[in-house]
């Protein structure tokens, strides 16, 4: 019955099985070295996807039947108490929002005096984080969304706090999420308050990233918000990404490298927004390097970036 | 003992170890998650020499790669690993006490740790925190009710 029987291994410990075992060692070590040279496995991957979905959805099972079981099991009080703070939080909200509107609207005049091209609105998609763990060396999330929700590959993924990550992978009820703090992630931004374009490593820690390559001469201090730049065009301008935590000087002396603080909430169990009407346009890694060119002459940019911060940065607040 | 018949345990104990390997675990012990596919698949390598060698070990392994989202091929050469130690060792292994066997079992995901630290450190991923060294022990400990869970499965007559 089962295809994976192994036909011959009744005397184990002879030369026959010392052969298997390399066969089977340069097997998983090609695999290995070609999955992480990337590229040639992705299809093979996404195709495997689709069926192992069902698994993910069953082993989410057991943590959505626990958030349902608690969500019946509160009682009057606690709604009441949750709806009247979330009453005055949405208060606070809306007299906030109503104050950016009118920044929006002066914003958006300025723009067009300068004759820049207008932004549109924020267009976004809830979805459900799937509450299972993936491998922990890699900062991944899988959304209970997929292609049939319209989740596409290269969505950027945000939460109240800021930006997420993007969707690298789709199946047709699942997507996956590679997190800013994956080892494989970089993103291009920008320092709110001076303009100074940068670019954001993931470091594979889900508390920390790094800004590498700053010139000491520049404006850069800790506390800094930093927010996506918008360059490379993956990632939709004016997000923020964290805050400044520290900075020390690298191995050559000649540059700082600035830990950052996420600031999206990167752990589990809550919902997420997708973006829509951000369509990638180049693919992310090349844009990335791009961008990484000349970090310090961020001036010409300044008129760009910081102008679209404040709406999503301080609703985040 | 005639256990013919009772392969289907196989695939569907496999099934179950990569659920429990999905399944979410609260921030602080996560580290301490057992490798619960190895020990099934030790468990069968052990018991079912016939149909469970480095073959089986590979395509499982290939299987947690897909489903946890792993480097490809990572789990399988983990497994290919201790499926080998497994057969050069299981005459003794099968007629160890069972305590002994349990010990010997964490010797081996100890080992398994140390093989999956190297990869990590030849492709410059980044290691697993401390924690993750202490998940051995906890597997170790959960053998002695695996094997006997398993065996009473594998015992029982069929109809």
């Amino acid at each position: 019955m089962p295809s994976f029987a192994n036909p011959a291994a009744p005397r184990p410990g002879d030369v026959a099985g010392t052969l298997r075992l390399l066969a089977y060692l340069a097997l998983s070590v090609a695999l290995i070295v070609f999955d992480h040279r990337g590229g040639w496995l992705t299809r093979a991957r996404e195709t495997a996807a689709v069926a192992v979905q069902p698994l993910w959805q069953l082993a989410g099972l057991p943590a959505r039947l626990g958030q349902a079981m608690r969500e019946d099991a509160v009682t009057r009080s606690m709604l009441s108490e949750d709806n009247r703070r979330l009453r005055n939080e949405l208060l606070v909200m809306a007299a906030r929002q109503a104050q950016l509107q009118v920044e929006a609207d002066e914003n958006a005049r300025l723009r067009g005096l300068l004759g820049a091209a207008a932004r549109g609105g924020l267009d976004v998609q809830l979805a459900p984080i799937l509450d299972i763990d993936l491998d922990p060396s890699r900062q991944r999330l899988l959304l209970n969304a997929g292609s049939r929700d319209g989740v596409r590959q290269g969505q950027t993924v945000i939460d109240a706090g800021g930006v997420l990550g993007q969707v690298i992978a789709v199946t047709p009820d699942t997507a996956t999420v590679l997190l800013l703090t994956d080892l494989d992630h970089a993103v291009p931004v920008s320092i709110s308050r001076t303009g100074v374009r940068l670019l954001a490593y993931g470091i594979g820690r889900a508390d920390r990233l790094e800004l590498r390559n700053i010139p000491v001469s520049s404006d850069v201090q800790v506390g800094d918000v930093v927010v996506t730049s918008g360059l490379g065009g993956r990632f939709p301008p004016g997000f923020p990404v964290g805050r400044i935590v520290d900075l020390r000087p690298d191995d050559s002396q000649a540059f700082l490298i600035g830990g950052l603080a996420p600031a999206a909430q990167l752990d589990r169990g809550r919902d997420v927004l997708l973006l829509r009407g951000t369509a990638p346009r180049a693919r992310a890694p090349e844009a990335a390097e791009d961008a990484s060119g000349e970090p310090g002459e961020g001036t010409a940019d300044e008129a760009d970036a910081p102008g679209a911060e404040p709406p999503d940065g301080e609703m985040a607040r | 003992m005639n256990r013919r018949g009772r392969l289907w345990l196989l695939p569907v104990t496999v099934l179950v170890a990569l659920l429990l390997a999905l399944l979410p675990l609260p921030a602080p012990v996560q580290g301490l998650r057992p490798y619960w596919l190895a020990l099934v698949v030790a468990y069968w390598v052990i018991e079912e020499p016939g149909h469970a060698g480095l073959g089986f070990a590979f395509v499982t392994g290939v299987v947690a790669d897909l489903v946890t989202g792993s480097l490809l091929g990572e789990h399988a050469l983990r497994l290919v690993v201790m499926a080998f130690i497994l057969q050069r060792f299981r005459a003794q292994l099968r007629f160890f006490p069972l305590g002994q066997q349990a010990l010997a079992i964490g010797g081996l995901l100890l080992n398994d740790r140390v093989v999956a630290a190297a990869i990590h450190l030849l492709l410059g991923l980044p290691q697993l925190p401390w924690l993750h060294w202490l998940a051995p022990v906890v597997g170790a400990m959960l053998w002695v009710p695996l094997f006997l869970v398993l065996e009473a499965f594998r015992a029982r007559r069929p109809r």
